[in-house]
């Protein structure tokens, strides 16, 4: 049996928003910019992609950027708001630990730039404290920028206080809601965000699109410079096929969000529930505040890459924080901002579900992760020493 | 594909995984903090290495390289043994990606690791297998009057 369980990496394209970017493709293929017929139909469609984008966001359409995807949205939101702090003389900046790389890695490029960046810690539950943003805004900060919810353990921030804040206070606040969108209801206007970065893949359509939201009022700073597309912030031809496929991705998925929602709760607790009965398991982040298709859970004394090409060859597609996948020694900066040790951090598998998994798959996933971690452990040398008492079990 | 066949043959069935209770020498390398620890037990008679095991937490390059060292010590003398580099590792199993090799040079700490538990264990081992490495000596029809390997002793 072959389960895809890695729908945070990327998910399947949906047949709708597959059958639509494919006839972007072959029949109307016309550059937008173009007079003729065909290319203003592209045009065409454009237009009504960002309407019906813009409508299940809870916002106007010229408050939209197509992008690349969610990393191009991160770094121009984020340097968009550097612009407007140095005209302010306002360079002080929040985000958090957990953050994804294409924020925290902006953010790096800023600090050379004089800025002062805060990064908030999430603790062990994977959740920022309002309390703790609300000490840290000072009259020079000019962006926070919290995800909604986490990458690699789901966590779903708590975005409509952050919003009320910002606002209160002033200050910018931009949410990576690439892992959200699409999953939980997400609304600009009511979430009083003022500017948010998602991606097509992430809720079954195509790669390679993606956009930012931009409240009126907040001037973006074009990152790649050319043509006058997207009013000048951002040149090159549109991506005319994937941008209508997930336009059609994003309101099927809005359509079914609280069917979807349930069913795949559902599984992922079944998951939960299952996994944990493994000894010396622990699942990171919070359970309640989550998203509906999260399993992150760490296995005392095995490694994580270890597991996921063992799991591979028993047909489960999943995902590890462990240092082997990242290519550095270190483990991910999500786990390790959780407060677990290295050597936990090392031994995580993340299992991320979808509408498209069934209950047989994670039957699946349940008669086969145990298997592979005693395996694992049977191979172990640090499991032997905890075995045996000569090391004490952290989890 | 990330791993070579050979890396995952030797991932998949790794060769003598285990433990010897009443090994000659136990070596342990690495740290769980890095992700990788490998811990070789050697059972050697005579200065020859009868047999070998291996426990490893790691990826599967980690478990890979304990594999195929132990598959290319078994049956050797300690002297060869001691000549395995991580290098020959690294052929051995059709190469590894760069960010892997530390796995390979793992391995042979780990080897080294255990016949030097030995000889701590057995001072008189030692002074045996030197002089059987001056025999060897003899035999060794290189001709480079002191290579690393025979002039190392």
């Amino acid at each position: 049996m072959q389960v895809y369980a890695d729908n945070a990496a990327t998910t399947k394209m949906s047949k709708k928003s597959f059958e639509t970017t494919v006839s972007y493709m072959e029949n109307e293929y016309g550059n937008p910019s173009s007079l003729y017929t065909i290319g203003q139909k592209a045009q065409e469609a454009l237009v009504s992609a960002r309407e019906s984008i813009a409508g299940n966001l809870g916002c106007e359409p010229r408050e939209i950027t197509f992008t690349s995807g969610g990393s191009e949205a991160d770094n121009q939101a984020i340097v968009s708001a550097a612009e407007i702090g140095i005209k302010k003389g306002k360079k002080h900046i929040i985000s958090t630990e957990f953050e994804h790389h294409a924020v925290l890695h902006t953010l790096d490029k800023l600090k050379k730039r004089g800025f002062e960046i805060t990064l908030l810690p999430v603790h062990s539950d994977g959740l920022v404290r309002v309390g703790e943003l609300s000490k840290a805004i000072r009259p020079d900060t000019v962006l926070v920028t919290i995800m909604f919810a986490n990458n690699e353990i789901g966590t779903l921030q708590p975005i409509a206080e952050i919003g009320k804040l910002c606002k209160e206070k002033g200050v910018i606040f931009h949410t990576d809601a690439v892992q959200a969108v699409g999953h939980v209801k997400v609304n600009v206007k009511e979430l009083n965000i003022d500017m948010l970065s998602m991606s097509a893949h992430k809720f079954h359509g195509p790669k390679g699109a993606g956009l930012l939201y931009a409240r009126k009022g907040i001037l973006l700073s074009s990152i790649i410079e050319g043509g006058a597309q997207e009013r000048g912030k951002r040149a090159g031809t549109e991506n005319v096929p994937a941008i209508v496929g997930m336009a059609a991705a994003f309101t099927e998925s809005c359509e079914n969000m609280d069917a979807n929602y349930q069913y795949v709760k559902g599984l992922r607790d079944i998951l939960i529930d299952e996994l944990s009965k493994i000894p010396h398991s622990k699942i990171n982040g919070s359970v309640e505040k989550r998203l509906p298709g999260n399993v992150n859970i760490c296995f005392e004394g095995i490694e994580g890459e270890s597991l996921l090409l063992l799991l591979d060859d028993k047909g489960v597609s999943a995902s590890s924080g462990s240092a082997c996948t990242s290519g550095s020694l270190d483990p991910s900066h999500v786990l390790l901002a959780l407060g677990l040790p290295h050597e936990i951090a090392h031994g995580s598998l993340r299992l991320s579900l979808s509408e498209y998994n069934t209950e047989e798959e994670v039957k699946h996933i349940i008669k086969v992760v145990p298997e592979v971690v005693e395996y694992l452990r049977s191979m172990s040398p640090v499991w032997k020493d905890l075995k045996e008492g000569r090391k004490e079990y952290v989890i | 594909m990330l791993y070579s066949d050979k890396v995952m043959d030797h991932f998949r069935n790794p060769r003598n995984m285990g433990t010897i209770d009443d090994a000659d020498g136990i070596g342990e390398v690495g740290n769980a903090k890095c992700g990788d620890i490998m811990k070789m037990y050697l059972k050697i008679d005579r200065g020859i290495i009868t047999d070998v095991k291996f426990n490893t937490f790691g990826c599967g390059s980690a478990i890979a390289t304990s594999s195929m060292a132990t598959e290319m010590i078994k049956g050797k003398s300690v002297k060869e043994a001691l000549m395995l580099s991580n290098k020959a590792v690294v052929e051995a199993l059709d190469g590894l990606p760069a960010q892997k090799i530390h796995c390979s040079v793992l391995a042979e700490e780990a080897v080294k690791a255990a016949i030097d538990n030995y000889y701590e264990k057995n001072p008189e081992s030692f002074r045996e297998d030197l002089f059987r490495l001056e025999d060897d000596e003899d035999s060794c029809s290189s001709g480079c009057g002191g290579c690393s390997g025979c002039g190392g002793f």
